[in-house]
C-alpha cells in the first residue's frame, strides 16, 4: 500500500520562554533563559533550587476555576497548547470530528496531583478521603482526554509515556496513524508538570541535574566542559498534522512536511545512556532511512543533549558516525540551553523550534558556552551563544528518554 | 439562616461555581447546579471535613438537593 502524505498545519506552546509559539520563537531566537529560583514551592532545602517555569501563570486565565481545578497542571498546559494550534490551524470549522485523533505525550502524568493527595492520607488518620477527581486527574492519558473533550475529536486517542522521549513518540504515532489512513488529522505533542517536591527531589537523588544555584541562567550549559546536569523545565508543545491532500483541500496554512521517524532502544541501562551510542546511531539511521533521504540532506539537528557530563557526549559521537563527514556541515543546537528540559513535552516544544527553524531560516543556539569540551570535535557547529541565518531544508529533532528510549522525527520543507 | 446553611451555601457556589442565587433549598446538584457524579461525591466529602461528620455511603445517595444536605447537616453536625 501506499503511504499518504503528511504536513504540519498548525503550532501551540506555552514554554518557559513565553506562553505562545511567537513569544517561544522570540525567546530562542534571542538566545534567553528561563531559568530562575523556583517559585512553586518552598525549595531551600533542596539541592536544585532553580528551573525553568512557566512565567506568571495563572491558571484562571485561561480556565474557569472549576474546569481548572479538574486538571492537573500538565493538562492545563496540554489544553492551553493544543487550544493554539488548533486555532491556529482552523481546525473548529470544516473538517471531519470523527477523523481528527489526539496523541499526546507526557512522561510522568499528574505527579502533583499524586503527591498532594498522597500528602494529605499522610497527615490523616488512616481513614481514606482520596478525591474523586484524584486517579482521572493523575493519569497521564486525562490530557488527550480533556483535548478530545472539550474539540469534540473523536479519533484514535491515547498517550504515548517514554520518559523524555514521550511527545516525540506521540508525534511518530501520529504521523504513522495518519500515513496508514486511520485518521486524516491529530493533534499531537506533549506536556509535562514536574516542578514539584517529588519531581526535583527524585531527580536530585539520581544525580541527573544541574546544582548551579548561583547562576541558575547559566546552568543548562550543553557541550560546554563545566556541564554539571539538566535544568527541569515544564511547558506543552503542540502539534497539528494533516494529511496532505486533506490540507490543501481545506486551503490550510502549511508549515512544513513531516517525513520520517525513527525508533530504537539502548537496551542497556534505566538510566544511563550507553557510552557507545549504538542505539542512538540506530535511531538516525532509521529515521532517515523512514525519510527516504541520505545524511547530506540533513541541515540541522535539534539534539536531545540535555547538559548531563554522559549523555551530551555520547548523542555527538552518534552524529558523527552517522554523519560522517557532512557532520561538520550541520547545524547542531540545544534549545534545551534556553527552555531546560520538559523531559515528556521536550519532543513537543522542540518539534516546533525545529520547523519554525525551516520557516524562519534562523538557527536557534546552544546558549551558555564558555569552554570547550576536550572530548568533543571542536569543528563542528554547535551553534554557540547566538542564533544563526541559514537555509533549513531538514530538520532532524532527537529525543532520548530513561529506560533507553531512542526517536528521532524529520521535517522538511514543503515541495510538491 | 443557620450558620450551617451559610457554611454549606458556600461550599457549593465555590466547588461548582455557581451564583448565590441559584442555590436555593430545591437546587439539585446534578439537575439544576451543573454537578456530575464526581462533583457530587467531591461536595459530600467537603461537608465531612466542614462538619467533622462521617456521612455514610447509603445516607449520601439521599442527599440531591442543597436543602437536603443543610437538613442532613443540622441533625448531624457535631
Amino acid at each position: 500500500m501506499s503511504l499518504r502524505r503528511v504536513v504540519v498545519t498548525g503550532l501551540g506552546a506555552i514554554t518557559p520562554l513565553g506562553k505562545t509559539v511567537a513569544e517561544y520563537w522570540d525567546g530562542l531566537a534571542a538566545g534567553l533563559s528561563g531559568a530562575a529560583p523556583i517559585t512553586r514551592f518552598d525549595a531551600s532545602k533542596f539541592k536544585t533550587r532553580f528551573a525553568c517555569e512557566v512565567k506568571n501563570y495563572n491558571p484562571d486565565d485561561y480556565f474557569p476555576t472549576k474546569e481548572g481545578r479538574k486538571m492537573d497542571l500538565f493538562t492545563q498546559f496540554a489544553v492551553i497548547a493544543s487550544d493554539e494550534a488548533i486555532k491556529d490551524a482552523g481546525l473548529l470549522e470544516g473538517v471531519n470530528k470523527d477523523r481528527v485523533g489526539v496523541i499526546w505525550g507526557s512522561g510522568i502524568g499528574g505527579l502533583k496531583t499524586f503527591q498532594e493527595e498522597c500528602f494529605n492520607f499522610a497527615k490523616g488518620d488512616g481513614t481514606p478521603r482520596y478525591n474523586p477527581f484524584f486517579i482521572p486527574k493523575m493519569i497521564a492519558d486525562s490530557s488527550s482526554g480533556n483535548i478530545s473533550i472539550k474539540n469534540g475529536f473523536r479519533g484514535p486517542n491515547f498517550v504515548t509515556t517514554s520518559a523524555c522521549a514521550s511527545s516525540s513518540d506521540a508525534i511518530v504515532a501520529a504521523y504513522n496513524y495518519i500515513r496508514l489512513g486511520m485518521a486524516d488529522v491529530a493533534v499531537t505533542g506533549g506536556s509535562e508538570a514536574a516542578i514539584t517536591e517529588a519531581g526535583v527531589g527524585g531527580f536530585n537523588s539520581l544525580k541527573a541535574m544541574s546544582e548551579r544555584n548561583d547562576d541558575a541562567p547559566s546552568a543548562s550549559r550543553p557541550y560546554d566542559k563545566d556541564r554539571d546536569g539538566f535544568v527541569l523545565g515544564e511547558g506543552a508543545g503542540a502539534l497539528i498534522l494533516e494529511e496532505y491532500e486533506h490540507a490543501k483541500a481545506r486551503g490550510a496554512k502549511i508549515y512544513a512536511e513531516i517525513i520520517g521517524g525513527g525508533l530504537s532502544s539502548d537496551a542497556y541501562h534505566i538510566t544511563a545512556p550507553d557510552p557507545t551510542g549504538e542505539g542512538v546511531v540506530l535511531v538516525m539511521q532509521n529515521a532517515l532511512r523512514d525519510a527516504g533521504i541520505s545524511p547530506e540532506d540533513v541541515d540541522y539537528i535539534n539534539t536531545h543533549g540535555t547538559s548531563t557530563p554522559l549523555g551530551d557526549g555520547a548523542e555527538i559521537k552518534a552524529i558523527q558516525k552517522v554523519f560522517g563527514e557532512h557532520a561538520y556541515g550541520l547545524n547542531i543546537s540545544s534549545t534545551k540551553s534556553m527552555t531546560g528540559h520538559l523531559l515528556g513535552g521536550a519532543g513537543g516544544i522542540e518539534a516546533v523550534a525545529s520547523i519554525l527553524a525551516i520557516q524562519h531560516g534562523i538557527v536557534p543556539p546552544t546558549i551558555n558556552h564558555v569552554t570547550d569540551d576536550p572530548e568533543l570535535d571542536a569543528k563542528l557547529n554547535f551553534t554557540f551563544n547566538q542564533a544563526q541565518k541559514r537555509e533549513v531544508n531538514v530538520a532532524m529533532s532527537n529525543t532520548f528518554g530513561f529506560g533507553g528510549h531512542n526517536t528521532s522525527v524529520v521535517f522538511r520543507k514543503l515541495q510538491d | 439562616m443557620s450558620e450551617i446553611a451559610e457554611k454549606v451555601k458556600a461550599i457549593i457556589i465555590d466547588k461548582l461555581g455557581v451564583e448565590a442565587s441559584e442555590v436555593t433549598p430545591e437546587a439539585s446538584f446534578t439537575n439544576d447546579l451543573g454537578a456530575d457524579s464526581l462533583d457530587t461525591v467531591e461536595l459530600i466529602m467537603d461537608f465531612e471535613k466542614e462538619f467533622n461528620v462521617s456521612i455514610p455511603d447509603d445516607q449520601a445517595e439521599n442527599i440531591a438537593t442543597v436543602g437536603q444536605a443543610i437538613s442532613y447537616l443540622e441533625e448531624h453536625a457535631k
